[in-house]
């Protein structure tokens, strides 16, 4: 006990280093910590990707092993959400399953914010590729985006790793277009001017001068179509075209549960209540982040 | 007007030329030989090569695109290898419930969330304004599908009053039509009307902060006719063009309902295509659904600038 009293006050600065300590920090941040969508979605997202990382200490069970004489029990002491048609332990399954909704959901972020970012600063800038790349865009943008990730899906079969180039394909445009229409009010603002009467050369100027400009809305943007990519790939394992069946991920599981209904509303109702809740961690996340980052898509 | 819209409509030509293209290689993208996966392992040579003959799959890369281009032209979207009928032909027979099904949708998210982005926005910061406002962040996290499978446990099978799935056409009886749209109209509207309840709402505040609803206010108008007579209609003006992108993202939604509800629309015609490996039939549904989704855009734009002449003469 005194051990840990003495580590804490080693550990703890003094009063008035800790006020510069916080006056250090940006302004923005703290505006952040202050906004309650984002701690309040920030919490949320936390306790998913504690879940994510501890899937398996978490679990009573091994969420693949079927055990058919155990199938569509109620929830109980054994199995705490129940099973499923399988003999398979929802609760488990819920757990293991939002390994694949984080891992898609963060790689699609990742890929549509790098393409985009590539996608859109070329555009935004060659006055020569502009024309040919926002056509080939709208094109990608004219189709209802679940219809186009299922197409996409149907050409390149089942699999995680198809899932996420699907849904980066699809969700990429939005993000070059944000990024080329920050690019094109960016670049006629007088320090990028200057910078460029300076001698700078384009690729320094994007790079110095208008990329780090882009962070708050492609931040914003990225939140979203995290929460997208998400609801996607549990829709397409739902339709039965995204992650291979005997992979848990929460579309697999309300597939499942879709088909015993009737017996059991256990094996649906608890992946969607994951997947509600993961979507509204990242909703609270990205309104918080779009108030305080990007003023000028505040809604009031 | 005649002009813009000119413009706009020669403006759907690349957009739909890039849309066709994508959707041709929607068949190179099939890994190995894409006829030996549609036949499947027990196809023969002769059956292969065949096939991929008739699909003009043997020609250079350049010559099939054109030639996809003017078969699309002419309206002719392919033959179905299993449903053994033109492609065009079961789109047409699948596309009444798809199409119920979207406007349904569309009426019950109107009605929902236009008067309550109305009523949020009139009175700020109300319990009635952060009720509602919380029901549509839960409208935008709450996923359609899963709503839908809520609505089947609790309204068809616990309390059975609406069927649990099936449809009946609209022209062999319109009041079953309207039992079996009930559910998924409604799981499938919920979403769409938090977006248009969010946006209606926004809308309404920036009106309220105009100077001639200052004036009506000073002239002494009651907050009734304040709200519904001058803010209203004009808030509503960039809610149309809401309306009209909830309708184009509702066609991609309908899809899922309908394999929840097993309604026999372009959604279960376009899975089961893939289940089977049916591509031309997988290729005419996204073709349709895109080019109804930028047709859909382009009427929305035209009655915003209808509404609102100064869109004309950007």
């Amino acid at each position: 006990m005194s051990d840990m009293m003495q580590e804490r006050s080693q550990n703890q600065p003094p009063d008035a280093t800790a006020a510069t300590a916080r006056n250090r920090r940006p302004r923005w941040m703290r505006r952040l910590l202050r906004h309650p969508n984002v701690v309040f979605g920030s919490l949320i997202f936390l306790g998913l990707l504690l879940v994510a990382l501890f899937a398996d200490t978490l679990s009573t069970h091994k969420p693949t092993r079927l055990f058919p004489a155990n199938r569509l029990t109620a929830p109980s002491v054994q199995n705490y959400l129940g099973t499923d048609e399988f003999g398979r332990d929802v609760y488990s399954l819920v757990l293991h399953g939002s390994r694949v909704s984080l891992i898609v959901g963060g790689v699609t972020m990742l890929l549509t914010s790098l393409g985009g970012v590539v996608i859109g600063l070329a555009a935004g800038y060659s006055r020569r590729l502009d024309p040919v790349i926002m056509r080939f865009m709208d094109g990608l943008m004219a189709f209802p985006a679940i219809l186009l990730a299922i197409a996409l899906m149907a050409a390149r079969g089942p699999g995680v790793w198809n899932v996420i180039v699907a849904l980066s394909i699809v969700y990429m445009p939005r993000t070059a277009m944000l990024i080329r229409s920050t690019v094109l009010s960016l670049r006629e603002l007088d320090y990028v001017q200057a910078a460029r009467a300076l001698g700078r050369r384009d690729l320094t100027l994007a790079y110095r001068h208008i990329l780090p400009n882009c962070m708050g809305p492609l931040l914003v943007q990225g939140t979203f179509i995290f929460a997208y990519a998400v609801l996607a790939e549990a829709i397409l394992g739902f339709l039965g075209v995204g992650v291979p069946p005997y992979v848990p991920s929460w579309g697999n599981v309300i597939a499942s549960g879709k088909n015993t209904i009737r017996e059991a509303y256990w094996v649906s109702f608890f992946p969607g209540a994951a997947l509600t809740l993961a979507g509204l961690s990242l909703n609270l996340l990205g309104d918080g982040l779009r108030d305080t980052l990007d003023p000028r898509l505040r809604v009031q | 007007m005649a002009r813009y819209l000119t413009h706009r409509l020669l403006a759907l030509l690349p957009v739909m030329a890039v849309v066709v293209t994508i959707v041709f290689l929607l068949i190179h993208l099939i890994p190995g030989d894409p006829v030996s996966v549609m036949l499947g392992p027990d196809a023969t040579e002769v059956q292969i090569e065949a096939t991929r003959r008739a699909m003009g799959l043997d020609r250079p890369i350049h010559e099939q695109l054109l030639l996809f281009y003017s078969r699309i032209l002419r309206g002719d979207l392919g033959q179905s290898y299993f449903l053994d009928r033109p492609v065009t032909t079961a789109l047409w027979e699948r596309a009444e419930p798809t199409l119920v099904l979207t406007f349904s949708a569309l009426l019950v998210a109107v009605i929902i969330g236009v008067p309550s982005g109305i009523l949020a926005g009139a009175y700020r910061g109300s319990l009635w304004d952060r009720t509602l406002m919380t029901g549509a962040l839960m409208g935008v996290c709450i996923p359609g599908f899963w709503l839908s499978l809520n609505f089947i446990y609790l309204f068809a099978v616990q309390l059975g009053w609406l069927p649990a799935a099936g449809y009946t056409s609209l022209f062999v009886d319109p009041m079953a039509t309207l039992r079996h749209m009930v559910l998924p109209a409604v799981s499938l509207g919920f979403n769409q009307s938090a977006l248009i309840a969010r946006i209606a709402r926004s809308c309404m505040l920036e009106v309220l902060q105009q100077d001639y609803i200052r004036t009506a206010r000073a002239k002494g108008l009651s907050q009734q006719a304040v709200v519904y007579e001058h803010a209203f209609r004009n808030a509503m003006v960039p809610v149309t063009t809401v309306i009209g992108i909830t309708m184009a993202i509702l066609i991609g939604g309908a899809v899922v309902t309908e394999i929840v509800f097993n309604i026999p629309g372009l959604g279960r015609l376009i899975i089961s295509a893939i289940l089977r490996r049916d591509y031309p039939v997988v290729q005419g549904v996204v073709l349709v659904t895109a080019a109804a989704y930028v047709l859909i855009n382009l009427v929305v734009d035209m009655v915003y600038a209808f509404i609102d002449p100064r869109i004309r003469y950007e």
